[in-house]
């Protein structure tokens, strides 16, 4: 299982925030093209300029291994407080 | 200390009780960012933060920003959820044994909540919702405290 997080518009878009996916798939690529598969204008948002990707509250870049358990979250640009 | 809250807060209240007992302070700088109304195109702002990833970035520049400027002490406050016009959205303090680091630190830690924290915001107004991003002003604030580009050897 893996617990998928999205913010801002990207939540509005979706038309939810918080999911969980079962089994988790293996890496962030293969969630990706899961959540692409489910909903293309979602996937195409979330490759999207200025998209950033945290796995278990880490921000990361590119591909990453996802153990079960494991929280990624998708984070449209920032807008400050 | 930083504090994220759903809930309105008094920055009066915040700040005398930052103040209390500080016999070796000598410098408390303080600033409360309040929801503007925008005449009435703004009748609700909505703030959106990542519990435990939003606190924990807010808390690592602070504390580097407490190294830089030599700060003995600083409090965050920052509201999520839905906030009115004129509710206090933010509120930073810090504490320093002279003025000038205090007012300096404060100044540093706004612009980097205007613009670097990791914060989502909506706008709610009369012909519907909209998604902000920062203004260009606000990140041009941010990047009076970066170091000078090096020239090219």
């Amino acid at each position: 299982m893996a617990r998928v997080l999205l913010f801002g518009r990207l939540a509005d878009l979706a038309g939810w925030r918080d999911r969980e996916i079962d089994p988790a798939p293996a890496s962030l690529t293969a969630l990706r093209t899961a959540l692409a598969q489910a909903d293309a204008t979602l996937g195409e948002a979330l490759d999207g300029p200025g998209v950033q990707v945290a796995v278990d509250k880490v921000l990361v870049r590119g591909d990453a291994i996802l153990a079960a358990g494991t929280e990624v979250a998708f984070l449209p640009p920032m807008s400050g407080g | 200390m930083i504090t994220l809250t759903d809930q309105a807060f008094d920055p009066g209240a915040l700040l005398t009780g930052f103040c209390a007992g500080r016999t070796e302070t000598g410098a408390v700088a303080s600033f409360t960012g309040l929801a503007r109304a925008e005449g009435g195109d703004a009748l609700v702002l909505e703030l959106e933060a990542y519990p435990g990833f939003t606190d924990a970035a807010i808390a690592g520049f602070a504390d580097a920003a407490k190294t830089r400027f030599g700060l003995q002490d600083y409090l965050i406050v920052h509201r999520t959820g839905r906030i009115a016009p004129g509710e206090a959205i933010v509120f930073v303090a810090t504490a320093a044994g002279h003025r000038r680091a205090a007012f300096e630190a404060c100044d540093f830690l706004m612009d980097y909540l205007k613009s670097r924290a990791p914060f989502w915001k909506k706008q709610h107004g009369p012909d519907g919702a909209r998604w902000i991003e920062p203004t260009s002003q606000d990140r041009t604030d941010a990047t009076r405290w970066d170091p000078p580009a090096q020239e090219p050897s």
